[in-house]
C-alpha cells in the first residue's frame, strides 16, 4: 500500500492563561493603541450582552444569544476587516458585526424585534449580511459573495463568517467549504467552538479531534487557534485574509472557547453543564487574560481599566436609549409588511397596502 | 420614577411561570444587573436581573407562588430617595390598591392523573371513542408524550431521533421521561443536522425499524425536504412495492409568537402538496394523542405538524388502553346549521371562539376540524355545507395555493348546486410573518376576521 496523501493540523496560542506571552509575539501585539482598542471592544461587547439578557428578563428583549466568554473570536476576527470585505454573520455573530461598523442599538432593535436592525446604517458594513438565524444557511451564502467576489474580478476584497461548533455536522456546511476550495475563493470561515450546540457537548457532535480539520478534505487550510487569545485570533484571521485578498483561497479557522453563558435566554445551562467544567472555563476566559497583558505592557493601568468599564456600561446605556426611543416611539407603519415584499409591488398588492392605509392599521 | 417589576417572559412560548424566591429583600438597594428573584419555567430555572438602579420597594408576589402569568407585576422598583407611600398612591388607580400578594393565588388546573367526565362532550362525537368513556385532563406536551411512550412499549422498533430529544427531553420538553424509560438506544440525540437525521431515519424506516424523527421545528425540515419527498414519500412508488417507509416526521409548525419570519410559518399545504406522504395536524390533546399513535402504526411516512401554541393547552383525553384514531377522518368540533367553518391545528380554536360570539348573534356555525390534511377528509366537509349552504375556511398560513384554497375548490367540484354564497377564507397576510409586534398582529388570523368573513357569506353585513 502507498501513502497518497496525510494531513496535520496546527494550534496558535500567543498568550497563556496568565496573559503571559506564550511564543514571540506579532508586531501589532506592542501596538498599544491596538491592544486598548480590542479590549474596549470586548469589554463592551460582555456590558451589551449582560444588558440584552436583563432587558428580556423583564421583557422588554426577545430571544437574545449571549457571547459571554467567546468575545476574543469575534472582536479579533473582525478587527482584520477591511472597509471593503464583506461580514456575513450568524446569530452569536454581535461581535463580528460591531467589529465592523454596525450600531449597537441596531443589534439590540434586531433582536428586540424590529427588522429595521438589519438596515445598518454606518456605510462600512452596508453589504453585509443580516444575521442567519437557520443554522449553516450563511455558509453558501459567504460561498455566494465570495463568488461574486471572483466573477467581477475584483482584487483586495474578501468574505469573512462564522459558525458555531454544531452548524458544521449540517451539510451546508461541507458543500460551502467544498466549493470554496475547487473554486478557490476568497473566503475566511471562524468556527466560534464554545463546546455546546444548546445542549449537546462537542464529544457528541464530532468523532474528528479537531472542527479545523474538516478543511482537509474540501482541500482548504485549516487551523485551531486559542479562541480565547485574542491575539491569536487576530494574527490568524489577519494573515487568512491578506491570503483570500490575494488570491489563495479559502481558510477554516477553529477557534476554541467556551460558552459561558446560557444558548439564548430561552435556555438554562445550569440544567445541563458540569459545574466545575464551567468554573475551569472562568480560569481562561478572555478578557481577563488581555488585561494581565495589557497590565504587564504597561499599555493601561488598573485605574483606566476602571474607567473603561465605566465608559463602557456608559455607551450600553446610551445605545439602550435609541433602542428604546425607536421600539417605543417610532413603530413600523402597517404598509412597511408591503414595502419590502417585493422590489417592486405587484398590482394586487398594491390594493391591499392602500386598503391597509386607509383602514389605519386596524 | 419607580418601576414595575413584571413576570418576565424568558422565552418567546413561555405564558406563566413560577417564582422560586426572591434574592432580595424589600428595602434593599440594587443596582442593574443585580439578581432579584430565581424564576421557574417548564424549561428552565432562570435568575431575574434589576432593570435599572434603585431600591426594591415592594414585593407584590411572594416566594414560591406558581403560575403566575407572564406580565403581572411582581415587584416595585423605586429610584434612590423616592418614597414607597407616594410611589403607591401614584401606582393606585392604575393597578390594583391592594397589595397583590394578598391574593389568593389562582387555583391550580386538575392534576393530569384526575379523572373527570364533565367535559367527555368534546369528543363524545367521536366515533372511535366509545360513549361513558372516563377522561383525563391533559395538556397537548403530555398527549403526544404518552403516545410516543405507549408506542414505543408496544413495539421494539420504535425510535425517537432528533437534535436535543434525549437528555434535554425535547426543545419544547415533549419527550420528557423518554430517555429515562427507553434509554439511549431508542431516544437517539443527534448532530445537527436535519438532512442527516431525516435521511438516516429514512434509511432505518426502509429498513424495518419505525424511527420517529423530531425536528426541533418544522422550519428546520425545509433543510430536509429533498429526503421527505424525493425519497420518503415516493421510494414505495418507485421500488414497486419493495421498499415501504413507515417514519413519521414530527414538531412544532406554524406561526409561533413573535418568533420572525423564519420561524413562523405553516407547512401544512407544502406537504399536503405530495402524494406517498400522509399529512396530520390535529387541535386537541385528545386528537393529538389519538393520531400519533396512528401515525406510528402507519406503514407509509406520516408528516405529524404540532403546533407550539398549543403544547401547554389542557384538553379531555380517554382514558383509554390504546386510543388511537383513524388518519384521514375529519371531526365536527362544534354542530351548527348556519354556515361551516372549517379549520385545522390552531385555527380550529380561532373557529370555535368565532362560533361563539356569531352565536351570541344569532348565526350557529358548525366548525369542522379536519385533523388530517392528506388524506383529506372532504365528505365530512360536503356533509356538512350540504346542511348549512354555506363555508368559510380558517387557516393560519398563505392564502395561495393553501388548504383553504383546496377546499374551496373541492366544494365547487362537489356542492357547487348547495352553495348560497362564496367559500371564503380566512389566512394569515401573504407576507413573510413580520417580527414587530404590531406588524405581526395584523399578518394573523384572529377570530374577528373570521366572524366578518362568516357574516358575508351569511349576507349579515
Amino acid at each position: 500500500m502507498q501513502k497518497l496523501a496525510s494531513f496535520e493540523v496546527n494550534y496558535l496560542q500567543y498568550l497563556d492563561e496568565g496573559g503571559k506571552p506564550a511564543n514571540d509575539l506579532p508586531d501589532f501585539a506592542d501596538d498599544h493603541e491596538v491592544m486598548v482598542g480590542l479590549y474596549r471592544s470586548m469589554q463592551l461587547l460582555r456590558h451589551l450582552d449582560a444588558r440584552a439578557v436583563a432587558l428580556q428578563r423583564v421583557g422588554r428583549m426577545r430571544t437574545y444569544p449571549a457571547s459571554e466568554g467567546q468575545e476574543a473570536v469575534g472582536v479579533g476576527a473582525s478587527s482584520c476587516l477591511s472597509d471593503r470585505d464583506v461580514l456575513v454573520p450568524y446569530y452569536r455573530g454581535t461581535a463580528m458585526m460591531l467589529g465592523h461598523g454596525v450600531q449597537p442599538h441596531e443589534i439590540l432593535l434586531y433582536w428586540g424585534g424590529d427588522e429595521r436592525g438589519s438596515d445598518y446604517q454606518n456605510p462600512l458594513a452596508k453589504e453585509d449580511f443580516p444575521i442567519a438565524v437557520p443554522i449553516a444557511t450563511q455558509m453558501l451564502h459567504a460561498a455566494g459573495v465570495a463568488s461574486a467576489i471572483k466573477l467581477r474580478g475584483q482584487k483586495d476584497r474578501a468574505v469573512l463568517t462564522e459558525i458555531g461548533e454544531g452548524g458544521t455536522s449540517e451539510g451546508e456546511f461541507y458543500e460551502a467549504l467544498n466549493v470554496a476550495g475547487v473554486w478557490n475563493l476568497p473566503m475566511v470561515c471562524v468556527i466560534n467552538n464554545n463546546q455546546w450546540a444548546i445542549s449537546v457537548p462537542s464529544e457528541m457532535q464530532t468523532a474528528a479531534q479537531t472542527y479545523a480539520q474538516k478543511a482537509v478534505a474540501a482541500g482548504i487550510e485549516g487551523l485551531q487557534v486559542d479562541g480565547n487569545d485574542v491575539i491569536a485570533v487576530k494574527d490568524a484571521v489577519g494573515k487568512a485574509l491578506d491570503k483570500a485578498r490575494n488570491g489563495g483561497g479559502a481558510t477554516l479557522i477553529e477557534a476554541v472557547t467556551y460558552r459561558l453563558c446560557d444558548h439564548t435566554t430561552a435556555d438554562d445551562a445550569s440544567r445541563y453543564e458540569d459545574a466545575k467544567a464551567r468554573a475551569e472555563a472562568e480560569k481562561k476566559e478572555p478578557l481577563g487574560r488581555l488585561a494581565k497583558y495589557l497590565l504587564n505592557l504597561g499599555a493601561v493601568n488598573e485605574k483606566q481599566l476602571d474607567e473603561f468599564a465605566v465608559a463602557a456600561k456608559a455607551e450600553v446605556e446610551k445605545e439602550v436609549k435609541i433602542y428604546f426611543d425607536i421600539l417605543e416611539n417610532k413603530p413600523q407603519p402597517p404598509s412597511a409588511m408591503f414595502d419590502y415584499l417585493y422590489a417592486e409591488l405587484p398590482e394586487r398588492f398594491r390594493a391591499q397596502r392602500d386598503e391597509v392605509m386607509r383602514r389605519g392599521g386596524e | 420614577m419607580s418601576i414595575e417589576i413584571l413576570m418576565p417572559a424568558l422565552s418567546p412560548t413561555m405564558t406563566e411561570g413560577a417564582i422560586a424566591r426572591w434574592l432580595v429583600k424589600e428595602g434593599d438597594a440594587v443596582s442593574a444587573g443585580d439578581l432579584l428573584a430565581e424564576i421557574e419555567t417548564d424549561k428552565a430555572t432562570m435568575e431575574l436581573e434589576a432593570p435599572e438602579d434603585g431600591v426594591l420597594g415592594r414585593i407584590l408576589v411572594p416566594d414560591g407562588t406558581e403560575e403566575i402569568a407572564v406580565g403581572t407585576p411582581i415587584g416595585v422598583l423605586l429610584e434612590d430617595g423616592e418614597d414607597l407611600n407616594q410611589v403607591e398612591l401614584s401606582l393606585a388607580p392604575a393597578a390594583e390598591p391592594a397589595p397583590r400578594a394578598a391574593e389568593p393565588a389562582p387555583s391550580p388546573p386538575p392534576e393530569p392523573d384526575e379523572v373527570t367526565t364533565s367535559a367527555a362532550a368534546a369528543v363524545a362525537d367521536d366515533p372511535a371513542v366509545p360513549a361513558g368513556t372516563e377522561m383525563v385532563t391533559m395538556t397537548v406536551r403530555e398527549a403526544l408524550r404518552d403516545a410516543m411512550a405507549e408506542e414505543m412499549r408496544h413495539d421494539e422498533d420504535v425510535f425517537l431521533i432528533g437534535e436535543e430529544v434525549a437528555h434535554y427531553e425535547g426543545a419544547y420538553k415533549v419527550s420528557q421521561g423518554l430517555l429515562a424509560e427507553f434509554g439511549e438506544r431508542r431516544v437517539v440525540d443527534t448532530p445537527i443536522t436535519e438532512q442527516g437525521i431525516a435521511g438516516l431515519g429514512i434509511g432505518a424506516a426502509f429498513a424495518g425499524l419505525r424511527p420517529i424523527v423530531e425536528f426541533m421545528t418544522f422550519n428546520f425540515a425545509m433543510q430536509a425536504i429533498d429526503q421527505m419527498i424525493n425519497s420518503a414519500a415516493k421510494t414505495h412508488y418507485m421500488s414497486g412495492g419493495q421498499l415501504t417507509c413507515p417514519i413519521v416526521f414530527r414538531g412544532p409548525n406554524g406561526p409561533a409568537s413573535r418568533v420572525a419570519a423564519q420561524h413562523s410559518q405553516n407547512y401544512g399545504a407544502w406537504f399536503a402538496h405530495i402524494p406517498g406522504l400522509k399529512v396530520v395536524a390535529p387541535y386537541s390533546a385528545a386528537d393529538s394523542k389519538g393520531l400519533l399513535k396512528a401515525a406510528i402504526r402507519d406503514p407509509n411516512p406520516v408528516v405529524f405538524l404540532e403546533n407550539e401554541l398549543l403544547y401547554g393547552r389542557t384538553f379531555e383525553v380517554p382514558q383509554l388502553d390504546d386510543h388511537r384514531l383513524p388518519i384521514g377522518k375529519a371531526r365536527i368540533a362544534r354542530p351548527g346549521t348556519d354556515v361551516t367553518i372549517v379549520a385545522y391545528s390552531i385555527a380550529v380554536g380561532v373557529a370555535l371562539e368565532a362560533a361563539e360570539t356569531l352565536a351570541a348573534e344569532g348565526i350557529e356555525a358548525e366548525v369542522v376540524d379536519l385533523r388530517t390534511l392528506r388524506p383529506l377528509d372532504m365528505a365530512s366537509v360536503v356533509t356538512s355545507v350540504k346542511k348549512t349552504n354555506r363555508c368559510v375556511v380558517v387557516e393560519e398560513g398563505w392564502p395561495q395555493c393553501s388548504i383553504a384554497s383546496e377546499v374551496s375548490a373541492r366544494l365547487i367540484e362537489e356542492a357547487f348546486d348547495w352553495l348560497d354564497a362564496p367559500v371564503g377564507r380566512v389566512t394569515g397576510a401573504d407576507v413573510p410573518m413580520p417580527y414587530a409586534a404590531n406588524l405581526e398582529k395584523l399578518a394573523l388570523i384572529s377570530a374577528d376576521k373570521v366572524v366578518a368573513s362568516v357574516k358575508a357569506a351569511t349576507y349579515k353585513d
